[in-house]
């Protein structure tokens, strides 16, 4: 058997000093937790995983990026306050604010040991100039193309990748079209039946011609 | 020209006339060979067709040529990328004169249910001069053999001659298409502008 998540953050930490370690829970039905780790020891974290006799994930099935944007969230807050001299419990709501950031995700297995996956995420600073993760290509080579897709349509720079270069569009081209901001070439032809934002775009791009009203 | 009752009186007696016109489309029409080249799912369909059962080869154009040198009509058959579409415009520019276009599926007439995509041009016809479009995601076989039909009838009727003559006979008419640059947003042209125009639109609130 597979040891827990956190078992597996335990034998990680004990194992690879320093390493920053975060398991993020998944609340869909899935219920498949998660584990962050920290860029600076990511290989040697991935190292380890490889190589233990216990877990040997020697097998990256897929890698995949997401775009998290800056978004407020609202918690509710018990605090303790006094009201008319008299403590009482009440709930308040905090907003918070996430940072936004680029995520890369790894899907590990185990070939020889036929279990997984365990996931593994890694997380850039932001998501505009300090968008470097370390490539985990050199522990398993099944990443090489998937980062190189990451790179290409989230803008992720693999540190470490024998090479990175564009991979679905072509090298010239400069925008990362799977983040959430990205907006796509304005290249609009007509639409039988637009609504909402495409009824938008087929005013600006179709100006409203007035036609003589038709008596029967 | 020959009167056509005529002509048909002529037939019975065993005597037959035509005229250079008709001979050269008659010939045109039976040997039309396809480009051999595929690019998403609707290429299955047209193996399809040129197999057993559908038979391509009853039309003459089962002779799908390996080379666009020897091609007189490209099947543009499935979703055309932007990066894939610098290669296309070339093979189509590399076909000899006279040739032609058949935009087969969804995706090379409109982008079909990628038309969204950031990386999917909206229509090979941005491009090229498409002489048969065929709905469909992908198309029977049958469509095809229809649009191959169509393409018959097309140039049946071409005249050799006068103001409506084909390109290829007219000797300032276009036979290559440019093409377009990767860009660092999109192609460079998005598109042609000589060839394609959006449908004019009169609408009222």
């Amino acid at each position: 058997m597979i040891p827990t998540l956190e078992q597996i953050k335990a034998r990680i930490e004990q194992s690879v000093p320093g390493a920053r370690l975060e398991i993020i829970p998944n609340g869909s039905p899935a219920n498949q937790p998660s584990l962050l780790v920290s860029n600076e020891h990511a290989v040697d974290v991935a190292k380890f995983l490889r190589d233990d006799s216990e877990l040997r994930l020697d097998y990256a099935s897929n890698a995949t990026g997401i775009d998290w944007l800056e978004k407020v969230v609202k918690e509710k807050v018990k605090v303790k306050r006094m009201v008319e001299g008299v403590e009482k419990e009440l709930e308040e709501t905090v907003e918070k604010k996430t940072p936004a950031y680029l995520e890369a995700v790894y899907h590990l297995y185990s070939m020889s040991l036929k279990h997984g996956p365990i996931v593994l995420r890694l997380r850039t600073e932001n998501r505009t100039d300090k968008t470097h993760l370390p490539s985990l290509t050199p522990i398993w080579r099944s990443c090489e193309f998937q980062e190189r897709e990451i790179f290409d349509l989230y803008g992720i720079i693999f540190d470490g990748h024998p090479d990175l270069r564009r991979i679905l569009m072509w090298d010239a081209f400069k925008d990362f079209p799977m983040r959430r901001d990205y907006v796509a070439p304005d290249d609009y032809e007509y639409e039988p039946t637009p609504h909402d934002a495409v009824l938008e775009k087929a005013k600006c791009h179709f100006p409203i011609v007035e036609t003589p009203e038709v008596k029967p | 020209m020959i009167d056509e009752g005529l002509q048909n009186e002529m037939k019975k007696q065993g005597v037959f006339t035509t005229s250079l016109q008709d001979l050269y489309n008659w010939g045109r029409k039976s040997s039309v060979w396809p480009l051999q080249f595929g690019l998403a799912c609707c290429a299955i369909e047209m193996i399809a067709a040129s197999m057993a059962r559908f038979d391509i080869s009853r039309f003459g154009a089962e002779v799908f040529r390996p080379s666009p040198r020897q091609a007189d009509l490209m099947i543009v058959a499935g979703t055309v990328t932007k990066k894939m579409l610098p290669q296309v415009v070339r093979l189509y520019n590399q076909m000899p004169e006279p040739k032609y276009v058949i935009a087969m599926g969804a995706c090379a007439i409109s982008g079909g249910p990628f038309k969204e995509g950031y990386n999917v041009l909206k229509g090979v016809d941005r491009y090229l001069p498409v002489d048969v479009h065929i709905p469909g995601c992908p198309p029977r076989p049958e469509a095809l053999l229809h649009a191959l039909m169509t393409l018959q009838k097309k140039i049946e009727t071409d005249a050799l001659t006068g103001e409506k003559r084909p390109r290829h006979l007219q000797a300032d008419a276009p036979s290559e298409f440019p093409i377009p640059e990767f860009g660092e947003h999109d192609l460079v042209p998005s598109k042609n502008e000589q060839l394609w125009k959006p449908a004019p639109v009169v609408r009222n609130e």
